[in-house]
């Protein structure tokens, strides 16, 4: 190689280096948190994937958002708090205007950032999961919940139960264990469902599992000797796959154990082979199966990253959780205009997010979700949710929509996140007067 | 009559689990023996032999080939790359590192732990394979005797009986083979068993890959149980105590403390644990292992190691 040669190649990367900047100054900084590795690879890496690729069809089919493209740095977590919040520290003030939201896919995360995107006035999405309580917006201004959070997801499978049982009468008297991962995640179930033991007259047994949860004898022996009329599981990653596997040890019916929709996927089922058929699981709305945003991402996304999770209820949800997010940055773009945002601004546009079943089908996912509104007051916008039984090959879904019971979870909401005010000292905002 | 039942319901259940952790913890016991390494890649080794044999087994089962011949093939597979593995730890980890300190070759361990992860997941991918080698229903025994009977899972079973088998064929190994014996020998001194003419990069390869194949072993059940993926690392974890307990040099010790780890944490958590808001076998096992501790350092079946200074 000539010195010239080189001198050519420097002036190129110098040159390169210049107009980079320029680019990227018109670009919106969107962090991702995932774990493609560890003990929850197995799902953290479809929802990445879903994640990764609809950002990427926004950014190769429209040409980002009204013009501001999207620019999409992955972080791994391995689902470790500490590395979370290492990803935070590194990640919120990169791009023009710094991180757009946070979606950490880990309710200890969740925990962890809660006072700190507060100070740093950036929104941390954590649609179907976080903190319960978050779902008020006057006391938790930058948490937003979306979609159903685990106070909504108890009531509902509550529902379901009461429902196949003949009705909320019966029951009275029955035992529901609550099989759980002992962690801020696995725990947030639990005062909902205390509340309805205390309601409904039956009695309920929580049993913890120790992280990962590889090993579950002695939880399922407990249950062989209490004999509960229903099981409900609060599991992530092997812990789900385990737990099928020790109930058909023990015999204990498939059908009679109800997971939360981060129990209902896949790869929870995968490992259990035939013993899983029969196994019920809540939906966070959508379900798997492609609908019209799949064939835009076929078509406009060449380097897909889901490949034979494309469709599955992981990968859905990824795609449902970026396009919420770009849907807040398009609502907050209407009043501050069409250029990369900050995190406050996109607050804005989260609060006042609106999306009709007309804007759900002009963005293909018509059948996967319905319509959500955010306000002030509600940073959880909807919480519907249904029930899908694994049949062996895949899931389907066996039941009408169930809305989880505001009478039920408000009071709860209200307590405990009044609490956390006084704790810190937050001044709630007045809902009425929020803009 | 019921209390009793599910006493020894719990009791049986913790035995039989306590010897699927054994399994696990041979695996640390044979390279210790043979190089006084704590082999902190055996649940990595646990990993690289289930996802070999998983994925060789769906490929040949999907190109027709009948379940059995496909898992005997399966198996002679993941021993070679376990071999393969073996071949590349003596060569490039270990045998630079003859005459090192222990903690030198532990933490050497520790880097070959995650190459091992690496590469076992880039090369046979990342995914939760399912693993069906052995039954995973139960029986119900003394239903006349205990109501509701006492449950007795099959796959626990299996594992007990391959314990056995495998403590056998290594005990005969280590005591009656030549091999066996050089082991010991490099255990104790690698330069003084180099001077006596012990090829230590043959012995280092040979306990290796003895390793390999035990984790090999602990795969096929664990695979069975939980399916082959990541989290079977987390094994490492369980494998812990039942060292402590039993001795690091000890192949009886590994199933003796495996039995105690196993019943007393099941014992715990069913009896205990509701009273003090459950979720205690993790880390009971660890008090069981810390009590022993502060009453034999070495372990139930440990050798007691006086040093003259």
């Amino acid at each position: 190689m000539t010195l010239k040669t080189v001198g050519l190649a420097l002036a190129a990367l110098g040159g390169a280096a210049m107009f980079a900047p320029a680019m990227a100054q018109n670009e919106q900084y969107v962090p991702i948190l995932s774990y493609r590795t560890g003990p929850y690879a197995v799902n953290g890496a479809p929802y990445a994937d879903g994640v990764s690729d609809y950002y990427n069809l926004v950014n190769l089919r429209d040409g980002g958002i009204n013009g501001v493209k999207l620019q999409i740095e992955e972080c791994e977590t391995g689902y470790a708090t500490d590395k979370g919040v290492e990803c935070y520290e590194r990640m919120k003030g990169k791009g023009p205007t710094g991180a757009s939201f946070f979606n950490p896919l880990s309710t200890g995360i969740t925990f962890a950032l809660t006072d700190k995107t507060l100070q740093d006035k950036i929104p941390i999405i954590t649609m179907g999961y976080g903190r319960a309580d978050s779902k008020n917006g006057a006391v938790f201004a930058y948490n937003f919940p979306l979609l159903g959070t685990y106070w909504s997801a108890a009531d509902i499978a509550m529902q379901h139960i009461a429902k196949e049982l003949g009705g909320e009468g019966n029951l009275k008297g029955k035992k529901i264990a609550l099989v759980f991962h002992d962690s801020p995640y696995g725990k947030e179930p639990i005062p909902t469902l205390e509340v309805l033991a205390k309601k409904n007259g039956f009695t309920f047994i929580p049993i913890p599992v120790t992280h990962p949860g590889v090993e579950q004898k002695s939880q399922w022996l407990r249950i062989r000797q209490e004999r509960p009329d229903y099981v409900l599981l609060w599991g992530w990653g092997v812990m789900n796959g385990t737990s099928i596997n020790e109930a058909a040890s023990v015999a204990y019916p498939r059908d009679k154990i109800i997971g939360v929709w981060w129990s209902g996927a896949e790869p929870d089922v995968a490992p259990a082979g035939a013993q899983a058929t029969g196994y019920k699981a809540l939906m966070l709305q959508h379900g798997a199966g492609e609908f019209g945003v799949h064939g835009a991402i076929k078509q406009h996304v060449p380097n897909r990253l889901g490949k034979e999770n494309f469709g599955q209820v992981l990968y859905n949800r990824g795609v449902v959780n970026a396009m919420l997010g770009v849907e807040a940055i398009r609502t907050a773009q209407k009043r501050f205009g069409n250029k990369p945002l900050t995190g406050e601004q996109i607050r804005w546009g989260l609060e006042n997010l609106d999306l009709s079943a007309a804007r759900l089908k002009e963005l293909g996912f018509e059948g996967m979700m319905r319509p959500v509104k955010i306000s002030c007051g509600d940073h959880e916008g909807a919480r519907d949710g249904r029930v899908q039984q694994w049949d062996g090959k895949k899931w389907n879904i066996i039941s009408d929509w169930y809305t989880a019971r505001q009478d039920v979870t408000e009071p709860l909401v209200k307590d405990i996140s009044a609490k956390y005010a006084a704790e810190k000292k937050i001044t709630p905002r007045d809902c009425s007067k929020a803009d | 009559m019921q209390e009793l039942g599910s006493f020894l319901e719990v009791l049986i259940s913790g035995l039989l689990a306590g010897v699927l952790y054994s399994l696990v913890a041979l695996g640390f016991v044979l390279i210790f023996k043979a190089s006084g390494v704590f082999n902190f890649a055996q649940g990595a080794m646990v990993l690289l032999a289930g996802l070999a044999l998983v994925r060789c087994l769906d490929f040949l089962v999907a190109r027709g080939m009948p379940f059995w011949a496909a898992v005997a093939l399966g198996m002679i597979f993941a021993a070679a790359v376990m071999a393969i593995c073996a071949f590349m730890v003596e060569r490039y980890v270990l045998g630079p590192l003859v005459n090192q300190n222990a903690l030198t070759m532990f933490m050497a361990t520790i880097g070959a732990t995650f190459v091992i992860e690496g590469v076992a997941q880039m090369i046979f991918g990342s995914d939760v394979y399912p693993l069906r080698l052995f039954p995973t229903d139960a029986w119900i025994a003394g239903e006349g005797v205990f109501p509701g009977g006492i449950l007795i899972n099959k796959l626990d079973v299996w594992g007990g009986v391959i314990a056995g088998l495998l403590v056998v064929a290594l005990a005969l190994f280590f005591q009656h083979t030549k091999t066996g014996r050089a082991l010991r020998a490099v255990a104790d001194d690698h330069a003084a068993a180099q001077s006596v003419g012990i090829p230590i990069a043959w012995i280092w390869f040979v306990v290796w890959l003895v390793a390999g194949l035990v984790a090999l072993v602990a795969a096929a059940i664990w695979g069975t149980k939980l399916g082959v993926q990541f989290s079977i690392t987390f094994l490492a974890l369980k494998a812990l105590p039942v060292l402590i307990i039993g001795g690091f040099t000890s192949v009886p010790g590994a199933i003796v403390g495996g039995l105690i780890v196993g019943a007393g944490e099941k014992l715990a958590e069913v009896y205990l644990g509701p009273f003090i808001g459950g979720g205690i076998e993790y880390w009971f096992a660890y008090v069981l292992a810390l009590a022993v501790l502060m009453v034999r350092p070495q372990g139930l079946y440990g050798e007691k190691i006086i040093e003259r200074i």
